[in-house]
């Protein structure tokens, strides 16, 4: 997680390195995108009402359906932001995976930044 | 079959033993007898009080007391067409017309009463009725088609009603009594005259202080009557409605006691002379030597003799209150009390506007204490005048305020706090104020409807719900609970009140109405919550904001829930699916070709909704543009299936084509589906226009629906089908095409403006305080004064529509969501895979158990096939 509003692009670290993901302009606050991975795997990668940058698994543990880049974010009153699933709207922590409503789930947390 | 357990057996299926069937199972008594229940009529029992609501289009169905299953759930062997010919207490047996014969241990005579008709000559003619069953409605209604004008014998309340169907009927109407007044036993003189003048103000011709002497008959039908003061009318139907007869015919000829003028007598636990036989309701004669021609003393009997056969104390009935409050012909009409100050040293205090047809009358001690009192043409304080009579307090503020009219400078409303704990707030169910706190504080009930389910109360007339609600809220502010009835986290406010904040303030984003009106700390990124509703309000209000109209523009693109983001239904695969507007369900052969050419291409599922249109499943988001190009050029628009929005106004065929239809109910359907469609609301929005009262478009089951009759539409509005079925009620009746638009437009905006997040018109409807008579005052009576404003927004959204799907295509910045993969544009997501079934795709959720599993699929020695592709494979 980076915090930066003037940099112009988005990059995400995987097994193969820093690879780019888009324009930074082209990330809605409050709103995600998708990236495909070299390997094949899929990443969410949001921008949050205060410009700062997240990137997770984008794969919703509930369903098993690669739509998390799809929820929309919230925080909570301790000004944790999270992801809801579009699916069914659990929530997962942006910084930390976890999901806030069900303990015992998790999802991976990605390197993101803006260069 | 045989049996241990007594036979209990209900002679006589009407409202009153329905009610006793319920309070038997309420106690926990059902299963302890074999009951048996003998129905004269040839269906169960339904609402005789609501009777004449056959005639505003609720059907023999709807009037139905029991929900489905209720007598078989309990075990009741019910008998309908079966009436009873014979007691024979002795034996303990009754023979049915039919000649069968039941024994019993226990019976339970529940007979009703029969119409009272005058003994003049003609009576039998064709053309004479009585007014009590469906049957004699339906006889009513056939012959009314042939006729001009109708007489009503018999003034009192349920003449009333009958003269107001043979209005509806469309005929030329007269009420003939033989007392002074109309209503003689409820209102006084003063009252009858205020009530004459309204009702003849509406076109019915009164006539009192003439008894009938004869029915004119020619060729055996009914052609005029003959009057005591030697007038005539002509006339081609009459219906007798000159009071009921308490039908103790089998009790009497069995040799159990019943009173001189009628009536089964019963001790005050409506035991008969055999201790075996127990009477309740209208056949019964209370030990106060009368005979309660009302629902509710019929049901509090019913009660008692349910509990005393669950071996449950009860309290001895005694006699009941006989305060009503109706309306009739649209007028309102209460009488409570000792409403004609016969106690001694009685006073009364009298308002009378005769200008507006309105009469108040209080009878009160000369403490001040209330007696009782008449209400004609306003009756909104009998809610809380009633439980306040023969209190024997002080009433808590002068009397002459109470009668006064709403906005004179000292008249007086009381709340629910005026009332003592022991005051009966719902009459029909006898329920105390005290009970009603008690759900508050002891059960946990939160909500007016919660309470109604705890309690009962207000599920009867209804008319004490407004009072309800306000000892509700009293309780819970008094008993500290705090109910945040705020909208999320994020606000403490309710969609209704961001609603006029945001109208009056005119803000158009949500970062600007979480900054000053939010609770949430400063910086907070709002919720999935709060976004996608403050979106939909600023829809709502674009032109008058003068946001964007458009969903996806600026902040509002990011506020939407996925399906408004990409203007189409998200599935569990993370795929897509379209619908297409297809107006009214009406649609060409060409288009349906387009529709299955698309489906085709893309490899979709289809399907019929029941909404009339056709579903297509299975887009990924990279194909929902191409999709629409298709879409859009062969004339479709979007249907909005994914939006909190208007969805369909389904229809029947109607008058064009169907033999039955009375109106071109397609024509209609498709006028309001383009006029609401893209409207956004507090939840979706469903319609259907029915050509004819056979019902087909099921319109009574929808937000708004709308039924066809001779004269015009009538407006039915709070309908749901769902998990809680709720048939919409009666807003209007016999509107042309333009009234018709004008009270829904003022509807529509009422509900958006007042909703709450996600509350569908029929939760809407039960909780706004008031309810239907409430919206119904604001919709059609334009109570509120906004019923312009109301118009004016409605006028603007429709000026400012424009198909958000054209409108999506045509706009490059919008089109840029539409990646499956930010960095890989044209690539497919992979995860969307489909495998066969009955000759289309389904979602291939293997695929979707593990990641591992996927990765696998992606192997390039095991390519990614389209769905097109499988289907090939599979034929």
């Amino acid at each position: 997680m980076t915090a930066t509003a003037t940099a112009t692009r988005v990059e995400l670290l995987s097994a193969a390195g820093w690879s780019p993901v888009c324009d930074w302009d082209l990330l809605v606050p409050g709103r995600g995108v998708a990236v495909l991975l070299p390997d094949g795997r899929q990443a969410a990668v949001f921008r949050d009402g205060s410009d700062r940058l997240y990137a997770v698994d984008n794969r919703d543990p509930f369903t098993g359906a690669y739509v998390l880049s799809r929820g929309l974010l919230g925080s909570t009153s301790d000004g944790r932001v999270y992801v809801a699933s579009p699916l069914l709207k659990q929530r997962f922590d942006l910084a930390t995976g976890e999901c806030l409503d069900d303990e015992g789930v998790r999802i991976a947390v990605h390197a993101a930044r803006s260069v | 079959m045989t049996t241990t357990k007594p036979t209990l057996l209900l002679v006589g299926y009407g409202m009153v033993g329905h009610r006793f069937l319920e309070a038997l199972a309420e106690a926990g008594a059902a299963a302890r007898y074999r009951v048996v229940v003998l129905a004269e009529e040839p269906r169960p029992a339904y609402d005789r009080v609501g009777l004449t609501s056959y005639f505003s289009g609720r059907s023999a169905d709807d009037l139905l007391l029991a929900e489905e299953g209720f007598t078989d759930r309990h075990g009741f062997e019910v008998h309908l067409s079966s009436p009873a010919v014979s007691l024979d207490p002795a034996a303990r047996t009754v023979t049915t017309a039919a000649g069968r014969t039941l024994s019993y241990d226990t019976l339970v005579l529940a007979t009703g009463s029969y119409p009272f008709v005058p003994p003049v000559d003609g009576r039998d003619a064709e053309g004479c009725f009585v007014y009590r069953t469906i049957e004699d409605l339906q006889a009513i209604e056939a012959y009314a088609a042939g006729a001009r004008v109708g007489a009503v014998v018999g003034g009192g309340l349920l003449g009333l009603e009958a003269a107001g169907a043979l209005k509806g009927l469309g005929l030329e109407t007269h009420v003939v009594e033989f007392a002074p007044r109309l209503m003689p036993v409820q209102v006084d003189e003063a009252g009858g005259a205020a009530l004459r003048r309204t009702i003849e103000s509406m076109g019915v011709v009164v006539h009192t202080g003439i008894g009938t002497k004869a029915i004119t008959v020619a060729d055996g039908r009914a052609v005029g009557m003959s009057f005591t003061d030697d007038s005539e009318l002509a006339t081609d139907l009459v219906v007798f409605s000159a009071g009921v007869r308490p039908r103790d015919q089998l009790a009497r000829e069995a040799g159990l006691a019943v009173g001189e003028r009628g009536g089964i007598a019963i001790d005050e636990h409506c035991r008969t002379s055999d201790p075996h036989v127990f009477a309740i309701g209208e056949c019964a004669l209370a030990v106060d030597g009368r005979v309660y021609g009302l629902v509710a003393p019929g049901y509090e009997m019913a009660v008692s003799v349910a509990r005393q056969l669950a071996e449950q104390a009860v309290q001895p009935f005694t006699g009941a209150d006989l305060s009503t409050k109706l309306k009739l012909l649209g007028v309102d009409v209460a009488s409570f009390g000792d409403a004609f100050g016969s106690t001694p040293g009685s006073l009364d205090v009298v308002y009378s506007d005769s200008r507006s047809g309105v009469y108040k009358k209080l009878v009160v001690t000369a403490e001040g204490a209330l007696l009782g009192g008449i209400l004609v043409g306003d009756a909104s304080a009998y809610a809380t005048l009633r439980p306040l009579t023969g209190t024997g307090r002080p009433l808590p503020v002068p009397a002459e305020s109470l009668v006064l009219p709403a906005g004179a400078d000292t008249a007086v409303s009381l709340g629910g706090s005026a009332l003592p704990d022991d005051a009966v707030v719902c009459s029909c169910n006898n329920v105390t104020k005290g009970t009603i706190r008690a759900a508050v504080t002891d059960h946990q009930c939160t909500t007016v409807p919660e309470v109604k389910k705890c309690t009962r109360a207000g599920t009867n007339c209804g008319s004490c719900v407004k009072l309800l609600g306000t000892i509700v809220a009293d309780e819970l502010e008094a008993s500290g609970v705090e109910v945040d009835r705020g909208l999320c986290p994020c606000f403490a406010h309710t969609r209704a009140e961001l609603y006029e904040i945001v109208l009056v303030k005119r803000i158009s984003t949500h970062r600007r109405l979480l900054a000053e009106h939010g609770r949430a700390p400063e910086g907070s990124e709002g919720c999935e919550v709060c976004k996608p509703t403050v979106a939909s309000i600023i829809a709502s209000l674009a032109p008058v904001l003068e946001a964007s109209g458009h969903i996806l523009d600026g902040e509002q693109g990011a506020l939407q829930d996925t399906n408004d983001h990409f203007l189409a239904n998200l599935q569990k695969n993370g795929s897509y699916s379209v619908v297409p507007r297809i107006p009214g369900g009406e649609i060409t052969p060409d288009k349906l070709i387009v529709i299955g050419e698309v489906a085709k291409e893309f490899g979709l599922y289809t399907k019929i909704t029941g909404g009339q249109r056709i579903d297509l499943f299975g887009a990924s988001v990279d194909q929902l543009p191409m999709i629409w190009s298709r879409l859009v050029a062969a004339g479709f628009e979007s249907g909005h299936a994914y939006g909190k929005s208007l969805r369909t106004v389904k229809s029947c065929v109607g008058s064009t084509w169907c033999r039955y239809g009375v109106q071109d109910s397609v024509a209609m359907a498709i006028q309001l589906e383009l006029r609401y469609r893209g409207l956004r609301s507090p939840h979706k929005l469903k319609s259907a226009v029915s050509g004819c009262a056979r019902e087909c478009a099921e319109a009574r089951g929808k937000d708004f629906g709308v039924i066809a009759t001779t004269n015009g539409w009538n407006l039915y509005v709070g309908g749901n089908g769902g998990a809680t079925p709720r048939h919409a009620d009666l807003l209007a009746q016999d509107l042309d095409d333009e009234q018709l638009v004008r009270l829904i437009d003022r509807f529509l905006m009422f509900y958006i403006r007042t909703a709450d997040r996600l509350e569908r018109t029929s939760t809407w409807l039960e909780r706004i305080e008031g309810g239907l008579d409430h919206v119904r005052e604001v919709v059609v009576e334009d109570s509120l004064g906004i019923a312009d404003e109301l118009e004016a927004l409605m006028a603007r959204h429709i000026g400012d529509y424009q198909d958000e799907w054209a409108a999506t295509l045509a706009d490059p910045d919008r089109m840029r969501r539409f990646v499956s993969f930010v960095n890989a544009p044209g690539v497919p997501d992979p995860s969307i895979r489909f495998v066969p079934e009955r000759d289309q795709v389904k979602p291939d959720l293997v695929l979707l158990a593990t990641e591992e599993q996927l990765l696998a699929a992606l192997d390039p020695d095991n390519a990614p096939f389209p769905a097109a592709r499988i289907l090939e494979e599979a034929r």
